[in-house]
């Protein structure tokens, strides 16, 4: 039943096995192995530096329709960075254009048939806003040294309930990275198990005969309105990513708030 | 499974040597794989291909390798090459633009310049022309009326002879007058009562006249 396992589609299978350590045996050793998985990462890279950089080739001063979609990426995530984190913050738009774009293309990826979506594995995720955590941190306590840590203590609280809203602010600040990797991974991942249900049940209804093959039209088109809704939902998703993470690097540079 | 965690958290390490280059990306790299050996451990004995793939901890390193790789060039080019030339691009539209609106500015303003220089060369010539109309006109009726004043002096000069010689025709005819009255007179008188003197006649009439 593998044509209609939802879970199927998540596998990650070695394409050029490298392989660390161990002592040879299946599951010793680090698997380093370039995967399915790492392939659609280096086609996600690949297609946003090749269009990216193909398109403005030119520097045309009256854009073509490619060169204007990448000046209007641009200025989108550059207004998105300067109006959440200030001019500022314009210092890590490469970091928030990567992230915006990598997610975005990684998903719209993930909606091709027989595609790898790489955001659908948590690693992934979490490894992207361990990403941004980390550069908030470190650039956090680079920036104001102590006083980033007025982060936790909100101005115009009175003293005696700063016991309780202190450790709040860090709990909040410090599941950051979860909230951040669990919700485009939760995302992207129940997205693309629905999807893969609905369209099995087509696959199943059919095979019961001539009701069963009028009766599939039901979830045929609830996977038809699932695909529009999964393109949205990713889309949405990226732009979340890279909306919080602007908010993120504003505490950073501007902690006091 | 157990004894494969240890031995991956050994290895963890030396795979943070090996992508040294990046910082962030590296400390990513150790929380995660720290995180997920704990969950490991606490599921205990679970087969590998028994997990649900994106838990799949056999497969953390290999993910986390090549994101750092494929993200990592995707940071080098786009901060190196692609974001330094759309921003290029558009600081360049954005300087010609400008550019264009202050040549259309001075362009008007030299307009503006020139329509003020226009009417004023106008309103000079208007004022000139008027000048010389006023000249002109005074000119001429300065003429006018000198030529006129001539001919009227010429004219009253003409009449007033004119009178003159009707006046003394006049009283040339007025002295004929007496004599033909003093002559009929005579003849009348001379008619009816005889001969009578020719100044006492005279006399009578000048008599009558009165």
């Amino acid at each position: 039943m593998a044509g209609t396992d939802p879970i199927h589609q998540f596998v990650i299978e070695d394409m050029f096995p490298i392989h660390l350590g161990g002592d040879g045996t299946a599951g010793s050793g680090l698997n380093l192995s370039f995967t399915n998985s790492s392939l659609f990462m280096v086609a996600t890279v690949a297609v946003i530096s090749l269009y990216l950089i193909l398109s403005t080739a030119s520097k045309r001063v009256v854009p073509s329709r490619a060169q204007l979609l990448s000046e209007m990426t641009y200025e989108f995530v550059a207004n998105m960075v300067r109006s959440a984190a200030g001019t500022a913050g314009m210092k890590f738009f490469p970091l928030v254009f990567c992230l915006f774009t990598f997610i975005f293309v990684a998903n719209m990826f993930g909606m091709v048939p027989y595609f790898f979506t790489v955001t659908s594995h948590i690693i992934v995720t979490f490894a992207l806003s361990m990403l941004v955590f980390l550069t908030v941190v470190i650039y956090g306590f680079m920036k104001n040294g102590p006083k980033f840590l007025k982060l936790f203590v909100p101005s115009g609280v009175p003293g005696y309930i700063l016991p309780i809203v202190a450790p709040i602010e860090f709990i909040s600040f410090m599941s950051r990275p979860i909230s951040l990797s669990v919700r485009l991974f939760g995302n992207i991942l129940a997205g693309h198990i629905t999807l893969k249900v609905f369209t099995g049940f087509i696959v199943t209804m059919s095979s019961l005969g001539f009701l069963g093959i009028l009766g599939s039209a039901l979830p045929l088109i609830m996977a038809v309105a699932l695909t529009g809704l999964e393109f949205l939902v990713g889309a949405v998703q990226a732009y979340v990513f890279a909306v919080l993470t602007c908010m993120y690097l504003n505490d950073a540079i501007h902690p006091s708030h | 499974m157990v004894t494969q965690a240890y031995a991956q958290e050994a290895v963890a390490p030396a795979e943070e040597h090996v992508e040294g280059a990046e910082g962030a990306v590296d400390a990513t790299h150790a929380d995660p794989t720290a995180d997920t050996h704990a969950t490991t451990e606490a599921h205990g004995g679970e087969h590998e291909s028994g997990v649900f793939p994106p838990f799949d901890p056999a497969t953390f390193p290999s993910q986390l390798l090549w994101l750092a790789i494929t993200f990592g060039a995707l940071y080098l080019l786009m901060s190196k090459i692609a974001l330094p030339r759309i921003g290029g691009i558009l600081e360049n539209r954005k300087s010609i633009i400008d550019a264009d609106l202050a040549a259309a500015d001075a362009s008007r303003q030299k307009t503006e310049a020139a329509i003020a220089a226009y009417e004023t060369a106008l309103a000079e010539a208007k004022a000139k022309a008027q000048g010389i109309a006023n000249q002109t006109r005074e000119a001429i009726q300065a003429d006018l009326a000198a030529k006129r004043s001539a001919v009227e002096a010429d004219l009253t000069g003409k009449v007033a002879a004119a009178e003159a010689r009707i006046a003394s025709t006049k009283a040339e005819a007025l002295t004929h007058v007496d004599e033909i009255a003093t002559e009929t007179a005579q003849t009348v008188v001379t008619q009816l009562v005889g001969d009578v003197s020719t100044d006492s006649v005279r006399a009578a009439v000048a008599k009558a006249k009165e």
